[in-house]
Parts: C-alpha cells; sequence; structure tokens
C-alpha cells in the first residue's frame, strides 16, 4: 500500500531525473532444510544520480539482503531473487536488470559501475596483500590501466580519501593501519573506478564516533565531488539524519515508509517508523533532569513510564559507597623478539580512581582501545591488575584468593556485549540461569526450579523458554537471558561491558529500561561501559569518560554533558551523531588524528593521574 | 532422534549395524572349519557360485574371511580409537584450559609423539608389549592420541575465549565444571569428526601390524590382514584385495554418516 503511494511522491522530487537504479517489487528467498524463508518479501524503491537514500531497519528487516541483491551477491549466501527488477543505467546508457543479468554481465559491473562498502574494514581487506596490490587489482581489471599508471592512480584515491602519507601506506599491509584508516582504503577501493553507484552496508558500525563522523563526513563528500548516486544501509536513526536524502524504512523484508529525510523524521506517518525513531537516544534529551529516566517506548507494554518511576532511589539514601577503585593499573606485557621477553607493556588502566555508590550507575565512556573493557574485567579480577586497591562492600578486591574471591564474586555479575556468544550454545536456557544458584549451592531441587522460573519472570520471559536453547531466542531475549543469570546470586553489583551495543534500537531500549527498573527495586549498583554518549546520559548517575588507559574526566552525568572540560570529551560529544536532518554537522572530514597506541617501554614511568576539581564532583586530568 | 530420519541417518545407521551384527554373529554361525578350509583346487579363483566373492591363495572362502575378520578389525578399530579419546581428551582440554606452563609441557610430550610415523610408534609399543589383541589396542590407541589432543586443543583454545566461558567464570564454575560443561560440549562436533575418521585408519594401522607379524596372526582372520597378504597377488587375483578394501570402506563410510548424523542431533542448533 505504502508503496503505491509514495513513489509518485518521490520521482516528484527530482522531477525529469533518470534514476541510476530502480527496484521494483523485489523478492529475495533463502533455501534451507525447512523450505524457503523469505529474506524480502516486496521491495521497490529507486536512486537518482547524486542522492544518498538510506535504508534503514533492525536486524531481520531485509535491508542488507536488499544491497547485496543489487550486486547478486545474495546468491552466494544461499538466497535467490525469486520476483521483480532491477534496473541500473549503465555507463553506456543502457538500462539492464540487474535481477535477470548474465554473470559477465554482474561482472562487469562489480566493483566498476556499483562500488561496494562492507561493514567490517578488518576483515574486508586481505590481510596477506598490500594496500597498494589490493587497489591495483581492481584498476588493472576494469580499466585496462597499466602497472604504473594503476599505482599512479591509486596514489591519487588515497589522497582523495584525505589518508595521512599515502606514499607509504601504499607498501604496508592491512594489519598495520588503524580501523577508520582501513575503513578509508575499503572506501578508495570502492570509488577507485568512479562508480556510478556506491553501496555502503553499515559502514560505521564497527568504528569509534569520532571516525564515524570522519568516514561518513568523507562519503558525503565523495558523493558531491564524483555525482555518485549511494545507498546507505544503517540501522541508526542519526546517521541517516546525517547522510540521508531520501529514506527507506525497512521491517521484516518490505518497505514500511520512503520519503524525503525531513519528511520521515517530522512527519513520520507509519506506526513503526515513530516507534524507530522513538527508541533513538538523543544527546541532551536528559537536560536539567537529576536522574536517570526511562526510554520512551510506543506502543509497547503499558505505561513503563509512570510504573517505574515512583520507585526512583531516593536521593539521600544513596550516600554509600558500595565499589571503590583506587590507582587501578593493567598493564599487558608486549613480547618480542626469539625469546619471548617482555619488551614493552600496554598500559590498559593506568592509575584510574572511581567509586559507585550503593544504587547508582557509574558509566565509563570511551573509545576502543581506551581501558574501559579492561577496567571492569580487573575489578571482576578476569585479568589481573599490575597494582591499586579495589574495595568491594569491605572485600578487597585485589587481595581476594580461592574461595574467597568466588565469595566476592556472588556480589558482582557481569552481562557481556555479545548476547550471541555469551550464553552456551550447548545447554537450556534454564541449566544457564541455574548455574550460579548451583555454583553458590544457594538453591537446589525445587526451591532452584522456583528461583529460576522466578528470575525468567523478572527479565520478563515467558517461562515456557525455560527448555529452550539459546539459538531459539532473537538477541534482545538472550540478552535477558544474560541478566537473569547475572540477577540469580542477587549481586549488588552488576558489571555491564557495552551490554545494549549489539542491540536494534527498540530492543535496546526495553533492555536499558529494563536494567533502570531493576537497578530501583533490588537498590543494584551498574558499571555500565558503553561507547555511546546517548545512552550513557540516558542511565547514568555519574560517569568517567576513559582516554588511554586514564580518566580524563570524571563527574556527575549533568556536569559532564552541560558542561565538559577535557577536549577529548568536548570531541566525543561532539562527534555524536544528532537524530535532526536539520542539524546537519558534516564538515571537515580531514581532521584526521591517530589514536596514539598506550604501548610504552618497561621501565616507563607513567605520571600519576592528578586532576582539578572543576565543581563539587566533577574533575578533570591536569594536562600533564 | 527426527534427525536419523533422513537418506543419510539411515543408511549410515543402517550399515554401522550391519556391520556391527557382522562382528557379532559371524564367529557363532560360521562353523570354524568352513572358514579355515583350503579348497587346494580352487586358489585364486573369481566369485562363482560355489565361493561368492572368491578364494584366496590358500583357497578359503574370502566371504566367510571376510566376514570372521569383521570381529578383530572392528574391535581393534573402536577399542583403540575409544583408547586415544580418553587419553587425548583430558590431555587437549588442560592443555587447552590451562594454556601456559602445563599447555608447554604437555604439547611438547604430544609434539615428540607426533615426530614419529604413527606406524611406527605403533610397532614399537607393539614389539614391546608383545603381539596380541590388547597390546595392538593399546599400541594403536597410543599411536594416535596425539593428533587427537591436538585438535582437542586447539578447539579448547578457541572455546575458552568464548564470552559464555568467562561468564561462566564471573557466575563462580569452577574449572572441572568448565571444562565438563562448557568446553566438552562445544568442542564435541570436531571430536566426533576426528574419531570416525580414525577408525578407518586404526583397521589400517592394524593391517601394517599384522602385516610386520605383530598384529593379528594367521589363521585368525582380520581385514588388515586380508588387504595385506593380499599384495603379492594384485595383478592375477585383485579381488582378494578388493573384498576386504569394501569392507573397510563401507565401515567407514557407515561411521562417517553415522558420525554427521550424530554430530546434528548433538547440535541444539540443528533440531528446528
Amino acid at each position: 500500500m505504502t508503496i503505491e503511494t509514495s513513489i509518485p511522491a518521490d520521482t516528484g522530487v527530482e522531477a525529469g531525473a533518470t534514476p541510476i537504479v530502480s527496484i521494483e517489487g523485489l523478492r529475495v528467498e533463502f533455501k534451507t532444510d525447512g523450505g524457503p524463508v523469505v529474506g524480502v518479501e516486496d521491495v521497490s524503491f529507486s536512486i537518482n544520480p547524486g542522492e544518498t537514500v538510506c535504508v534503514v531497519g533492525e536486524s531481520g528487516s531485509g535491508k542488507s539482503v536488499t544491497s547485496l541483491s543489487l550486486l547478486r551477491l545474495v546468491e552466494f549466501g544461499g538466497g535467490r531473487i525469486a520476483g521483480g527488477s532491477m534496473r541500473f543505467a549503465r555507463r553506456d546508457g543502457a538500462v539492464l536488470d540487474v535481477a535477470k543479468a548474465s554473470d559477465a554481465e554482474m561482472r562487469a559491473i562489480r566493483g566498476n559501475e556499483i562500488g561496494m562498502i562492507f561493514q567490517e574494514p578488518m576483515t574486508s581487506l586481505n590481510p596477506v596483500f598490500t594496500i597498494g596490490r589490493q587497489l591495483i587489482d581492481g584498476l588493472m581489471l576494469h580499466k585496462h590501466l597499466t602497472r604504473e599508471a594503476a599505482d599512479a592512480r591509486a596514489l591519487e584515491l588515497l589522497r582523495k580519501v584525505r589518508i595521512p602519507e599515502p606514499e607509504r601506506r601504499l607498501k604496508q599491509y592491512p594489519h598495520e593501519l588503524s580501523g577508520g584508516m582501513r575503513q578509508r582504503v575499503v572506501i578508495a577501493m570502492a570509488i577507485a573506478c568512479e562508480p556510478r553507484l556506491l553501496i555502503a552496508d553499515e559502514p560505521t558500525t564497527a568504528l569509534d564516533v569520532t571516525i564515524q563522523a570522519e568516514i561518513l563526513a568523507l562519503i558525503d563528500r565523495l558523493k558531491r565531488e564524483n555525482g555518485m548516486a549511494v545507498l546507505f544501509i544503517t540501522h541508526d536513526m542519526a546517521v541517516v539524519a546525517q547522510m540521508a536524502d531520501r529514506v527507506v524504512v525497512m521491517y521484516r523484508g518490505n518497505v514500511v515508509e520512503q520519503g524525503p529525510v525531513e519528511q520521515i523524521f517530522e512527519d513520520p506517518r507509519e506506526d513503526y517508523t515513530r516507534a524507530l525513531l522513538a527508541a533513538v537516544p538523543r544527546l541532551g534529551a536528559m537536560r536539567g533532569k537529576s536522574s536517570p529516566e526511562p526510554m520512551p517506548i510506543l506502543g509497547a507494554t503499558a505505561a513503563p513510564l509512570t510504573a517505574a518511576r515512583p520507585a526512583t532511589p531516593k536521593p539521600g539514601s544513596s550516600r554509600d559507597i558500595l565499589l571503590e577503585v583506587k590507582h587501578l593499573t593493567t598493564r599487558f606485557p608486549v613480547t618480542g623478539g626469539p625469546l619471548r621477553l617482555t619488551v614493552a607493556n600496554v598500559h590498559a588502566v593506568e592509575d584510574v580512581s572511581f567509586s559507585i555508590n550503593v544504587g547508582e550507575t557509574f558509566s565509563l565512556v570511551g573509545e576502543s582501545g581506551s581501558g574501559k573493557s579492561s577496567c571492569g574485567r580487573s575489578i571482576l579480577r578476569l585479568v589481573e591488575p599490575t597494582s591499586g586497591e579495589m574495595t568491594l562492600d569491605g572485600w578487597d578486591l585485589r587481595r581476594l584468593r580461592g574461595a574467597d574471591l568466588r565469595r566476592a564474586r556472588r556480589d558482582m555479575q557481569t552481562v557481556f556485549q555479545d548476547p550471541f556468544a555469551s550464553l552456551n550454545p550447548y545447554r537450556r536456557l534454564r541449566d544457564q540461569v541455574a548455574e550460579p544458584l548451583i555454583n553458590y549451592r544457594l538453591a537446589s531441587g525445587r526451591e532452584l526450579d522456583d528461583r529460576v522460573a522466578d528470575l525468567f519472570d523478572r527479565v520478563e520471559l515467558p517461562r515456557k523458554f525455560l527448555r529452550r536453547f539459546p539459538h531459539e531466542l532473537s538477541g534482545g531475549q538472550r540478552q535477558r537471558v544474560a541478566i537473569a543469570r547475572a540477577l540469580a546470586t542477587s549481586p549488588k553489583l552488576i558489571i555491564a561491558d557495552e551490554a545494549v551495543s549489539a542491540l536494534d534500537v527498540s530492543v535496546r531500549a526495553q533492555i536499558l529500561n529494563l536494567m533502570m527498573e531493576l537497578q530501583t527495586e533490588f537498590g543494584l549498583s551498574f558499571l555500565f561501559i558503553s561507547h555511546d554518549m546517548a545512552v550513557v546520559e540516558r542511565i547514568s548517575h555519574h560517569i568517567g569518560v576513559m582516554y588511554m588507559g586514564r580518566i580524563v574526566e570524571m563527574g556527575p552525568r549533568a556536569a559532564l554533558f552541560e558542561d565538559p572540560r577535557h577536549p577529548y570529551t568536548k570531541s566525543l560529544l561532539a562527534a555524536v551523531p544528532i537524530p535532526d536532518p536539520r542539524q546537519r554537522r558534516l564538515h571537515d572530514d580531514s581532521a584526521f588524528r591517530a589514536v596514539p597506541s598506550p604501548v610504552f617501554p618497561i621501565r616507563h614511568a607513567a605520571a600519576p593521574s592528578t586532576y582539578d576539581e572543576v565543581s563539587p564532583g566533577h574533575f578533570v586530568l591536569e594536562q600533564p | 532422534m527426527k534427525r536419523f530420519l533422513t537418506s543419510k541417518g539411515l543408511i549410515g545407521l543402517g550399515l554401522v549395524l550391519l556391520m556391527l551384527l557382522v562382528a557379532v554373529l559371524a564367529p557363532l554361525v560360521i562353523p570354524n572349519d568352513l572358514a579355515n578350509r583350503m579348497f587346494m583346487t580352487a586358489r585364486l579363483k573369481g566369485p562363482s557360485f560355489a565361493h561368492l566373492l572368491g578364494t584366496d591363495q590358500l583357497g578359503r572362502d574370502l566371504l566367510f574371511r571376510v566376514m570372521l575378520g569383521a570381529r578383530t578389525s572392528l574391535t581393534i578399530a573402536v577399542a583403540a580409537v575409544a583408547t586415544s579419546l580418553v587419553l587425548g581428551l583430558p590431555l587437549g582440554l588442560i592443555s587447552g584450559y590451562y594454556r601456559g606452563r602445563i599447555d608447554n609441557v604437555l604439547m611438547r610430550l604430544v609434539d615428540t609423539l607426533l615426530s614419529f610415523p604413527a606406524l611406527l610408534l605403533a610397532l614399537a609399543i607393539s614389539a614391546m608389549l608383545g603381539p596380541n589383541l590388547q597390546n595392538t589396542i593399546i599400541a594403536i590407541g597410543v599411536a594416535f592420541t596425539p593428533f587427537l589432543a591436538r585438535i582437542v586443543r586447539g578447539e579448547a583454545l578457541r572455546v575458552a575465549q568464548m564470552p559464555y566461558v568467562e561468564a561462566a567464570r564471573a557466575a563462580g564454575t569452577d574449572d572441572p565444571m568448565m571444562m565438563i560443561r562448557h568446553i566438552l560440549p562445544n568442542i564435541m562436533p570436531q571430536v566426533i569428526v576426528q574419531a570416525t575418521i580414525s577408525l578407518a585408519f586404526a583397521v589400517l594401522a592394524e593391517a601394517g601390524l599384522s602385516f610386520l607379524g605383530l598384529g593379528t596372526q594367521p589363521p585368525n582372520s582380520s581385514w588388515g590382514l586380508m588387504i595385506q597378504t593380499s599384495r603379492d597377488y594384485l595383478d592375477i587375483a585383485p579381488w582378494t584385495a578388493l573384498v576386504p578394501g569394501a569392507a573397510v570402506a563401507l565401515t567407514v563410510l557407515g561411521l562417517n554418516m553415522f558420525g554427521d548424523v550424530l554430530r546434528d542431533v548433538l547440535d541444539p542448533r540443528a533440531n528446528r
């Protein structure tokens, strides 16, 4: 229904322009043991020259399948284009239906007239070839360039994507480059043959926010300079707002709604689009509020907002300190040479001090490699800290051994990032949730069954899931199981390491709300480790910003977000994409900042962290 | 159980059951006299009505010989692989789970064993212990252990890095439980595949030992022994090698299919 009504509407936007691609009634099926499964049911949209079309949707919506169909790459994943047409206007003016093109025609198009950027910059480059070799291959194949001409063009491309020292990069291997730089190389490869259409499938999802901002700006600039059309696949509404000219919203293999980006954001017609938008955490949404608040969920279970609010912890009661960390330092040795001697140390966590109050959430934010996860793992003693003190409710965590350590771990549990990997695929959910109860002999027999069933109720999972295996659940449901397992021992502290990062936005909102509810109900404390500033703003009482193993700024949420002092905090906040198409901030992508690595020689004496207290409880690391 | 009801599952299960049945029943049903009787006038004859699968160089009926050989060959193969599992699983698990020094020590040991050809190793052990059925099993089992231990260690290393292992550790699970409940089930698919392949090699290893006079001794029959003795007559009577060879091939095929299906049955993800 939506499709027919909205297609005339948007062809009207670019009146007269012939689209580069027009997809009509696309249907893709996957062959499985249990018969064909429909990956994409009925998708129609078109992309005009020089236009960015964002396809947005949650996992399983079929957005990636759609983009892979355009290159006929679905067939390598067991898919089959079962219906519809995808008319692609070729460089020579001919129109080709990609759905029916021959293999030879597809080879001539792939990488030549349609370029593609994949999500993982780590795996989309071949580790055994140099950057130069990989760039040159495509040029020599499609453009029939000589070796010398291809070399020159490769250098030009690296300059175009603004990689520092491009001459040197050509001779380097992928592992020698940082993630952001690798993604630039991938983009350079994708645009090498000046494609008419660039497909970008979640190109920034695996990257840090500051790098994401640079890559988005780069893609936007290349689009303008080359007049390419861009098909941008993402799950992130904020990225859509920054990038899109037009938006296609997908849900379960169908287009729910499509239209110009302003219309989608300001006047969404469909409930699903509205729900998707409501679930996006907006930076600054918590301005002027004293304590964390649940996320609004449209059309979810009755009034979660008011249900959770009365139980907000009384401000006076949460003064007791649960966890105190003082001068925590964790270093990992770097070995080298034939004797495997320690040649240097990675200063993963360097002189970090903070405390968490009973019933409050302390968040550690930072980019990958900042040491936030190592910090959490050190507290759990999953890695051994080098020095420092950690006290949890009177337990000296650093000195605990054997039985005492086991006992202390009862009081602190974890929820990990990847709900697919943090549950054992071979054990029933009931057994996995019961495991900590059995380990600590907290319950047995009928009582054990009751306790586990209660835990399932508490995280709002149906009891019929008790006997199921992890693969039968969705990502959000699995994360609920992981939370139930963490709650089993009635811990005082839960360390949530990127616990919602792998989840879809709407599911993320539900899990965050569940965590906040559990906090008020049980007086739980959270150490929330995240890279997502908007989520952190929503859930935290106190925040520490980590950079190169140190906390560079720390304080109450309001102080940190409304009055950030440290330059790194400021750059982090500035890099967060805003979910509003009228506030675009894709300016300069040349502000390339190499992330320094925290590797130091063995005898390096790290300076202690000293802080300025700029306002009560708000500390900023003093610059050396 | 439903997964066994595929064509692959049924063929695999059928072949394995057939071999087991033959192994158990043949010595009870076939009179000893008949199996060892030599038809001097019909040596190295091709298949005929009198001898359905032909005869060997001594004029013995190959059908009876191959059926009688099943028990020895399968017993040795299964028991030897079981021995290598009993030794290799804990070795590999402990190595891969604890890593560090204990891993270094154990794996150097395993590498030392690996540096000898498996047959030579089995030969040495068998020569040391003396030629009988039990010692043949021990010899082959020990000789196969390093291969299995290596595979188990590699898989255990991988699985031990999984977040669910870390989550279980944070939930207070102790080391033995961790290995049994979390690591072992997750490495079973690879172990099953390796075990079924090992069974085939064990049959052949027994043949090698027999040939060198350290395995099954005539007049007892085993597939390996039959293949080895057929060597001299390959050009004039190829069926003498083909018959026991086919028996080995069918067994391996059956076990492989059975193993594949068994792996699927044990994998909860497959039972949709």
